[in-house]
């Protein structure tokens, strides 16, 4: 009888070592609807591709309801091997030294080969530290764009293919897009993400002081300079005449535009697939206008979301991981990525791969963002923003933009508020991780 | 004379209530305690770095003139009053209407209950897409039709009384049911007996029923205030998000936000503690001082 037990327990020994189960690794992420399928069938078929490691995405909420789920489970000791965090949460993820493995440790450690050089740098650069090591893999990332309506164009006797190129060109066709009829000129999402910070870095002067903060926790905000003073306060003076219509935070404005109310529309190059399905008009993408000046534009940055290894978990997962990050990186499913969503490819080689197979002569938006991002080497000022505590210095500049369009403050005194209370939310950030 | 029975086992009480109390002291007494201890902390989410800051969380709530803490308290306090005030006097007038002999009076009946079964997120979506401004059918009728400018993306009253009426219409329901079963328990008798004595309808209603009422009013003023300070933060969260700037950000909705979304947990736990308090006192006054009018 003992006997049998242990040749049953050899037996089995052998068995499980021969036919072990792939390791399993947890993908937590904030996809949803078409990008949440996307997510799926990518991590299919990296499975397919190998025995070894089993990708599991899991659908966590929104980037907030992940972040935190990832904190909490990471203080739990029970972290996902991977987190999507939003690029309002990188210095968050960043500061929390010993909490996160960054990628460039993580394919060194796991004998990856491993090319910085590859990805497209401005994306790259939001998520690398100053010396240009990558410490997250940027997974779905957009920028802000121009959209146009151009049946309105037409409509108001202007050109469909010329869209404004500069800010003054573009008040003015707005003002005769409201004279035509429409029920406002432009509108715009992400007041802080697209007039802000994307503007700051177009126009290339600071958003921040130490290179928008990559290069140091004592940063502080100084975009309340006169250029964007001027911008705000044309804006500010264009809502008073209906040319200018208010849609509300974050995405919040975007029925304006695809209901035809407004003619012109600011907004992330992720919602051209959105725009597509529900616009009943011919629309174009065109980039962002700028104030002329020497050397001018610069190149816009980037938004969305990259992904984070934890540490605490088994090693074997993260030879798991790195391996997952280089098929990510893979021409192939950063084209099959790029095409679906609408988020931009983060290599120079899917981009090459997508322009071959002629994507971009049915679909120019994209590229537009694209050639956007690369229209010049980044500096100090068009790297990226790198801030602790930033979602709470967005809600400040939500809520004073709000109070500027309301009349209850001037548009100076609203941007000095925003940079004075934002900064005091820097100081604190710096207290606590100095 | 009542009836009382006396355990023979001197343990047996305290297993009884020993399950009720596990679910207290985890649902309850522990994050009070864990909250009152990290409010006194500046802290990393992760939990690695804690750095003790004594009773600044506190004090900037107070001192910072940024902060704007007392003016959140205001509108929370604002919010609450209008929600009560507003779903009181409608649900008692609609009740008073459908406790007299009606035709299809259950069909009027279940119609006035049915906004309760619907989720307050999903209440909150649909007051948002009526008066959507961009988009909003109320909204558009507003302007064409009265020449009214809706926009509470941006006109602080206009979000506050939008946020009202969405939060009243659901509680409507509630103190409908409440004050429906509390006019029909009025003795008929009385009702009649005044009647012949000559008082009219609208005497009969203040001298007779409404105080015969005070115990079904008294449970809802409490319930309502509750409600309108913290069970609207669904609505709150889909329909304004504490805007335009802060004009709606009533004090649960900050406890959250900071906590939740801008993981400042320290100022977070403050604001709780606060929170806590003034429920614990609010409670206190209400069943020291309002009570004792109340007529059973």
């Amino acid at each position: 009888m003992k006997r049998l037990v242990a040749v049953l327990l050899v037996l089995m020994a052998v068995v499980t070592t021969a036919f072990a189960a792939p390791v399993n690794i947890d993908f937590w992420h904030s996809m949803t609807g078409k990008n949440a399928e996307y997510v799926q069938i990518i991590c299919d078929r990296f499975n397919a591709s190998q025995k070894n490691y089993t990708v599991t995405p899991v659908f966590k909420g929104s980037y907030s309801d992940s972040m935190n789920a990832g904190i909490a489970a990471f203080r739990a000791k029970q972290p996902p091997a991977i987190v999507q965090v939003y690029e309002v949460g990188t210095a968050t993820m960043m500061a929390a030294q010993g909490a996160v493995k960054p990628v460039y440790q993580l394919m060194k450690e796991a004998g990856q080969k491993f090319d910085p050089k590859i990805y497209i740098p401005t994306i790259t650069s939001y998520y690398s530290t100053s010396k240009g090591e990558m410490l997250s893999l940027p997974f779905n990332s957009s920028t802000s764009v121009m959209y146009y309506n151009k049946d309105a164009f037409r409509k108001a006797g202007l050109d469909p293919e010329k869209p404004p190129v500069t800010w003054p060109q573009f008040f003015e066709m707005a003002k005769k897009l409201k004279a035509s009829g429409m029920e406002g000129g432009f509108s715009t999402n992400w007041i802080s993400w697209i007039q802000l910070e994307n503007f700051a870095a177009w126009h290339n002067i600071p958003f921040g002081t130490k290179s928008n903060g990559f290069a140091g926790l004592d940063t502080e905000l100084v975009f309340n300079s006169p250029l964007v003073v001027k911008h705000f306060e044309t804006i500010y003076e264009l809502s008073k005449d209906k040319v200018f219509i208010y849609g509300g935070r974050e995405n919040k404005a975007n029925p304006l535009f695809s209901s035809g109310q407004v003619g012109m529309h600011f907004e992330s190059i992720g919602g051209y697939a959105n725009f597509k399905n529900t616009c009943k008009f011919d629309f174009g993408v065109a980039r962002l206008p700028y104030y002329e000046g020497a050397g001018l534009p610069q190149n816009s940055i980037i938004g969305g979301a990259s992904l984070w290894v934890f540490n605490g978990r088994p090693k074997q997962e993260y030879k798991g991981v790195a391996e997952f990050f280089s098929f990510l990186s893979t021409p192939e499913i950063q084209a099959l990525w790029h095409q679906n969503t609408g988020y931009l490819p983060i290599t120079m080689a899917a981009y090459e791969l997508t322009k071959s197979q002629g994507f971009y002569d049915k679909n120019p938006g994209p590229e537009v963002a694209i050639k956007q991002l690369l229209n010049k080497a980044p500096t100090a000022n068009s790297m990226g923003i790198r801030f602790g505590n930033f979602n709470v210095i967005r809600e400040i500049e939500d809520q004073t933009w709000e109070d500027i369009l309301a009349g209850k403050i001037s548009v100076k005194d609203g941007l000095d508020r925003m940079v004075r209370e934002g900064n005091v939310k820097l100081r604190e950030f710096e207290r606590l991780y100095k | 004379m009542v009836q009382q029975y006396e355990f023979k086992a001197k343990y047996l009480p305290y297993i009884l209530v020993l399950p009720q109390m596990v679910i207290v002291f985890i649902f309850f007494f522990w994050p009070s305690l864990q909250a009152i201890f990290q409010s006194f902390f500046l802290q990393d989410p992760f939990g690695g770095r804690m750095i003790f800051v004594g009773l600044e969380n506190y004090t900037v709530l107070f001192t910072n003139p940024d902060s704007d803490y007392a003016e959140s308290f205001r509108i929370s306090v604002a919010f609450a009053v209008a929600v009560a005030a507003l779903s009181m006097v409608i649900a008692l007038f609609l009740a008073t209407q459908a406790n007299k002999k009606l035709r299809f009076s259950s069909f009027y009946k279940t119609m006035m209950i049915w906004p309760y079964a619907v989720a307050t997120m999903v209440a909150g979506v649909l007051w948002l897409f009526m008066f959507n401004p961009n988009v909003g059918i109320i909204a558009w009728f507003l302007k064409h039709r009265f020449g009214i400018e809706w926009s509470h993306l941006l006109n602080a009253n206009q979000a506050f009384w939008l946020l009202t009426f969405a939060a009243s219409w659901k509680q409507i329901s509630y103190n409908f049911v409440f004050f429906l079963a509390g006019l029909q328990s009025v003795p008929n008798d009385l009702v009649e007996a005044a009647a012949i004595d000559g008082a009219g309808p609208t005497r009969r209603f203040w001298t007779i029923i409404f105080p015969l009422l005070s115990p079904t009013t008294f449970y809802l003023l409490v319930m309502n205030l509750v409600y309108g300070f913290f069970e609207t933060f669904p609505i709150i969260h889909q329909v304004t998000a504490g805007g335009p700037g802060k004009a709606t950000s009533i004090l649960v909705y900050k406890v959250w936000r900071d906590g939740v979304v801008n993981l400042d947990l320290g100022s977070s736990s403050a604001q709780s503690v606060i929170l806590m308090v003034m429920v614990i006192a609010l409670t206190v006054v209400q069943f020291r001082y309002i009570e004792r009018r109340v007529h059973y």
